[in-house]
């Protein structure tokens, strides 16, 4: 069972604040796909190998060639703060 | 600060800084001297709709090193996401390893605290790429604001870690030594570029809680920062305070640790495998890298003491990075190589440390006329020292500076036989006094005289041979 608690504890992760109204509805829709999910507890999967991935590929490779890389304008160019060239972020310890 | 009571383990992350490109993408690894974010694109900057693609030489390195380090290879190997915020990842998650990490179950060996051999075991190696760099306007702990280079961000890491098997801050520094000499013996590492080797470590005093030191930026560094930790530690256990299990960032201006609060669930990373990239099947590659796997710095030693006969210190102290290993041999196929391994171990590896230059400053050519005359009686001991230290002071040509020069434009030349017969006879008139202590049975006192003679012949005289000459002269009146 998903509670508010960990609903906060998610959105501190996430770094992205949720009112309490959100949080209620977050605690529905999380324990709603939950459920959903918990209904394959219900196989018998002891001897299934884990599934890591849906397609069967393996050894997808390039070359070790350097290509251009963006210019430093390009770069910054979505960024709403910098400074010098550098992108410019809040202090996180 | 060995005392026995230390226990250190180490996460060294290398970045495997001879590839040309990025681990998933194709900027340049060629960015040390350029202004910050000129070598992105819009994968490692994490632009939504991007996908990572693996640099198949980065693998074949990773399986060099691996197996260099006596691990047993995943025969397959899977990236996992590792989520945490931070400015440093652009995309809010790293791509590393977690299950199935590429290498298990390795060790090195270095030379312990009591001068043994000691074999430090490896827990893993695993494939990561490097983050961004923070530039923090002040110190970490009073900077307002972050600036974010991501010229780094992408860069191939190799994560090596041990088990917590060190016991002082010498030890780690000689395991990182080690490290660092059979990775640039790899060919898959230069250790001269910033940033090449970062270091976490886990320290802890026996019956205490462990520290997490963050932040040591180079094998240098380690020393300090862990003997600094041990210190701390130390002294609150003396206070009676107990150590907590904390990370603490290494402050290296300040050459102190600083306590990060970090909240425990920051650690909550919810690693899961990355969907973008496929599994990596390695085990038929791995028999190919290990046919090809250059010679090591332990079997070049013992290849060194049987084949050119020399003293296993020597041996080891040549073959301790791979570019004198490469000069002494060059200068032992033309020269008397045990001659030839005390100089360039016991004196040329000195002044090259003592200036703070490498090897390559340093011709084998030059060493080969060096010993060649001092073989041949036209220049003393001293006098090669001398020649060594004027050919590495004049840092210009290599074809101006040559041996003969030096020695022409020095007068190095040794003094001749009778020179030298004639500087003993003087000196031992003029030295009343000490050829009286002599004879009182003062042994000693022969030294003040070939002092003398060595004065008289401007130093060109062999002082073995200057004290033999007196001797005998002394002892014939």
């Amino acid at each position: 069972m998903i509670t508010g608690e960990d609903v906060d504890h998610i959105s501190w992760l996430a770094s992205i604040k949720v009112s309490e109204e959100e949080k209620a509805a977050f605690v529905a829709s999380f324990n709603s796909v939950l459920d959903y999910f918990h209904q394959l507890d219900e196989l018998a999967t002891d001897d299934v190998e884990p599934t890591y991935r849906v397609v069967d590929l393996t050894n997808v490779f390039r070359e070790d060639v350097a290509k251009e890389s963006l210019s430093q304008e390009e770069s910054l160019r979505n960024a709403s703060r910098t400074e010098n060239g550098y992108f410019k972020s809040p202090r996180i310890v | 600060m060995a005392g026995g009571d230390v226990i250190i383990g180490l996460e060294v992350h290398v970045q495997l800084n001879r590839l040309h490109s990025k681990l998933f993408c194709g900027c340049s690894t060629d960015y040390h001297a350029s202004d910050p974010n000129t070598h992105t694109c819009p994968v490692c900057l994490g632009l939504p709709g991007t996908l990572p693609v693996v640099n198949r030489r980065a693998v074949e390195y990773a399986i060099r090193v691996a197996l260099a380090l006596n691990c047993q290879i995943q025969g397959e190997t899977l990236f996992y996401r590792k989520n945490y915020y931070y400015p440093d990842l652009p995309k809010a998650f790293q791509i590393t390893q977690y299950d199935f990490p590429l290498g298990l179950g390795g060790s090195i060996l270095i030379k312990g605290e009591d001068g043994e051999e000691k074999k430090i075991r490896i827990t893993r190696v695993h494939m990561e790429e490097d983050p961004g760099r923070l530039v923090h306007a002040g110190t970490i702990d009073r900077a307002k604001y972050s600036m974010v280079d991501y010229n780094r961000c992408g860069m191939s890491l190799l994560e090596v870690v041990t088990e917590p098997d060190l016991r002082s801050p010498k030890e780690a520094r000689s395991f990182l030594d080690k490290l660092r000499n059979i990775l640039e013996y790899l060919d898959v590492f230069d250790g001269g570029l910033e940033g090449a080797m970062r270091i976490d470590s886990n320290i802890s005093l026996v019956g205490g809680e462990r520290a997490e030191v963050k932040n040591i930026s180079s094998h240098k560094g380690v020393e300090k920062a862990l003997a600094y930790e041990i210190t701390r530690q130390r002294s609150a256990r003396r206070r009676g305070v107990a150590q907590v299990q904390e990370t603490r960032h290494y402050d290296e201006l300040r050459a102190i640790t600083v306590s990060i609060r970090t909240k425990e669930e920051a650690h909550d990373y919810r690693y899961f495998p990355e969907p973008d990239l496929v599994p990596m099947r390695i085990a038929d590659w791995v028999p190919k890298v290990e046919a090809e796997l250059p010679e090591l710095p332990d079997a070049k030693r013992e290849r060194f003491v049987a084949e050119y006969g020399i003293a296993d210190d020597h041996a080891r102290s040549l073959t301790s990075e791979i570019r004198v290993a490469n000069f002494y041999e060059v200068v032992a196929k033309r020269a008397p190589p045990r001659l030839a391994a005390a100089w360039i171990a016991d004196v040329l590896k000195g002044e090259l440390n003592y200036r703070d230059i490498t090897i390559d400053k340093f011709s084998p050519d030059h060493m080969v006329e060096i010993l060649s005359m001092l073989e041949g009686g036209k220049i003393t001991e001293k006098g090669a020292v001398e020649v060594i230290r004027t050919i590495l002071d004049h840092s210009g040509d290599p074809s101006e500076v040559t041996p003969a020069r030096v020695v022409e434009a020095k007068g190095l030349v040794r003094a001749g036989d009778d020179a030298v017969k004639a500087a003993v006879r003087a000196a031992v008139e003029e030295s009343a006094q000490a050829v009286a202590d002599y004879r009182a049975g003062n042994e000693k006192a022969i030294n003040f005289i070939v002092g003398v003679v060595m004065k008289k012949t401007r130093g060109r005289a062999d002082p073995g041979e200057a004290n033999r000459l007196v001797k005998e002269t002394l002892d014939e009146i």
